[in-house]
């Protein structure tokens, strides 16, 4: 048995961007180290050629290194969205950790394996491969939010990470290994075939699945998994969170969906009521706690874990076949709104950011709208998307997901999400009250990198709203490969 | 009986043994050891059940490189000797919990899974015959091959990871 071409073209970009990691680990050790930033670009240029790759790649559907990796509109639908934002990651980071004096080049490194790791979950068709690709995401994620030590809150954001996340990577192995008690088999097609089977233990396959399902909810900060979520996003690096609360989500997203929709439609009359509790219990408590926060990165935290509730919604009607595309298509597209509003959010909480952890209350944000109305202006598209108030993707991509939650016959979900955006525009509008009605006199700092970048989120922010159905299109055609 | 069957129960009794003392020693060293012991057996276990690969890969790599580690971390720390006190007051009654709940699903699991034709064979099942070691290397290099690579770029960034957080800057105080 050999490999083919066809092997090595299933997991091209994965390979290509590994390949690229191990070279710059190599490569960065020539790099003096007040020129660090060559680095920087060096990684971001893998990013793109990568990407390049990845785009190359539309319409190919195949398997392939012994049915342990799938390559399908859905997972070059996910890696073009991971290697954008690893490349946000990058233009955020750039300025910043030179900045805070914590520029080293084994960050960029670290965050090219955590991409890599990521782009192999969005792809696994084999639990193995999902869960050693969740170590490869999550390893490099718990140094960098380390990344800052010895600053006490960064050193402690990365233990809590690492236990936590340890901890959780313990549920995805157990219930993997239940499930293949069940069904004898990890393989994702396989295990569809066994569930199939009259003999096949149903009860130890939904434990197994429900233990999978714990793991990845830690991971994309669903409650009642979310403890650790405020106190790490708001204790690493800033431009480590941007990354981590887009880039985590987003891989975690991918591969629950492809496990649950492909290996486990069999047990989705149990599996929908589950789902339902956990999105709806997610949107609630996450805009609820939000309101009282002060801090803008734990506000921001609390904001993530209430779109991780959003995105979750577009689970639920996975084993009704007629809404599943489309609900798939919808959460896709509420991943890729919620990247880019993020990133944009958190690059504007990194141009306010001063060292030891100054900048960060939300009263530091008054009188922004009078003297950088730019940035201002920025930040109050990303409030607004956060909300879902027009003219934004945000709203977008609410629209898409109650719309598809309503066709799956769910409109009492629907009408939670609806009352906890409302919820949210309080805390949200907030931000931009202080930012416009206030007095102040706000330090900012300016990089060109973060000024792009946050330019541009805006700016896609906007203009994609305006014409959606192109976007929406595409994410139409990421359907997963089912067997 | 057949020799097998005593051997095994000997080795059993030898097993539960080890674990428990490893459980209940005082001293941490003493609990190290009790481990190798233990990790011994089971590669007897291994042996017996036709597997002699495993049997030694468990000997090197259990008894071997992890206990070393064990031994070097427990006498780093100077950790030999646990407090008498109970830290956490209701770690008995949740243990208690938790045990029952494994007893039950031991049971479970006995009494649904012992059923000739529920067996389930793991993929790898061709292993435990002869000219093992040939056949795990088929497995792990055709069917496996994937999990395996990307298991060494894991290991690459763990340890690369962990040194940039050990790692001392130059004019930086630790």
């Amino acid at each position: 048995m050999n490999l083919t071409s066809q092997d090595y073209q299933v997991l091209a970009p994965y390979i290509l961007l590994t390949a690229w990691a191990c070279v710059l680990l190599l490569v960065d050790l020539f790099i003096p180290k007040e020129r660090k930033s060559v680095t920087a670009l060096l990684a971001a240029l893998g990013l793109a050629v990568t990407l390049g790759v990845t785009l190359s790649q539309v319409g190919i559907e195949q398997v392939g290194f012994f049915n342990m990796a799938a390559l399908d509109g859905f997972s070059t639908f996910v890696n073009a969205l991971l290697l954008v934002s690893g490349i946000l990651g990058i233009a955020l980071a750039h300025g910043y950790v030179k900045r805070m004096g914590i520029e080293r080049g084994e960050y960029y490194t670290l965050l090219l394996f955590s991409v890599s790791g990521m782009m192999l979950m969005a792809q696994a068709t084999d639990l193995i491969i999902v869960f050693i690709a969740l170590e490869l995401l999550s390893i490099p994620l718990y140094v960098l939010a380390a990344f800052a030590r010895p600053q006490l809150s960064s050193e402690e954001a990365g233990m809590k990470y690492f236990l936590l996340g340890a901890f959780a990577t313990g549920f995805v192995v157990y219930g993997t290994a239940l499930v293949f008690g069940a069904t004898g088999t990890t393989s994702l097609a396989g295990i569809v075939a066994a569930a199939a089977s009259p003999s096949t233990s149903t009860l130890l396959l939904t434990i197994g699945a429900a233990l999978v399902l714990v793991g990845f909810g830690f991971k994309v900060a669903a409650v009642p998994f979310h403890m650790w979520t405020p106190d790490v996003y708001q204790g690493a690096p800033t431009a480590v969170t941007a990354f981590m609360a887009s880039g985590a989500k987003i891989a975690g997203f991918a591969a629950l969906l492809r496990v649950f929709a492909t290996a486990f439609p069999a047990l989705a009359v149990d599996m929908t009521a589950v789902l339902w509790a956990l999105a709806a219990l997610t949107m609630i408590v996450g805009n609820v706690i939000a309101i009282s926060q002060t801090d803008i990165k734990r506000m921001l935290a609390y904001s993530s874990i209430a779109h991780a509730g959003y995105i979750l919604m577009a689970f639920v009607p996975y084993g009704n076949p007629a809404v599943r595309d489309v609900s798939i298509a919808a959460g896709l597209f509420y991943l890729v709104a919620y990247a880019f509003t993020n990133f944009g959010a958190w690059g504007v909480v990194i141009a306010l950011e001063k060292k030891e952890e100054k900048g960060l209350a939300i009263a530091d944000y008054a009188g922004l709208g009078r003297k950088h109305p730019l940035l201002a202006a920025a930040m109050t598209v990303f409030m607004l998307s956060l909300v879902g108030l027009p003219p934004t993707l945000g709203l977008v991509g609410k629209v898409y997901l109650f719309r598809a939650v309503i066709a799956g016959g769910f409109t009492g979900l629907a009408i939670i999400g609806v009352l906890t955006s409302l919820i949210s525009a309080y805390y949200y509008l907030r931000v931009v009250v202080t930012m416009y009605m206030k007095e102040g006199e706000p330090e900012t700092v300016r990089e060109t990198w973060l000024s792009l970048t946050t330019a541009l989120t805006a700016i896609v922010t906007v203009v994609f709203s305006l014409l959606p159905q192109s976007l929406f299109e595409w994410a139409s055609t990421a359907v997963l490969k089912l067997f | 009986m057949t020799p097998n069957l005593i051997l095994f129960l000997i080795l059993a009794l030898v097993a539960v043994a080890t674990a428990l003392g490893m459980l209940f020693s005082k001293n941490a060293v003493y609990s190290a050891l009790f481990l190798v012991l233990n990790f011994v057996t089971v590669a007897v276990f291994y042996l017996l059940l036709g597997a002699p690969f495993i049997a030694m890969a468990q000997i090197t790599v259990y008894a071997g490189a992890i206990m070393v580690l064990f031994l070097f971390v427990i006498m780093l720390l100077g950790a030999e000797r646990l407090p008498d006190t109970h830290v956490l007051p209701w770690q008995k009654p949740l243990a208690t919990v938790l045990t029952v709940i494994l007893a039950l699903e031991s049971t479970y699991l006995l009494w649904t899974k012992a059923r000739p034709s529920g067996a389930v064979l793991p993929p790898g099942a061709e292993v435990n015959t002869v000219d093992n070691l040939r056949a795990m290397a088929m497995t792990l290099f055709n069917d496996y091959l994937l999990p395996f690579e990307v298991t060494s770029v894991l290991l690459l960034v763990a340890m690369v990871g962990v040194i940039v957080l050990v790692r001392r800057e130059k004019g930086q105080k630790s």
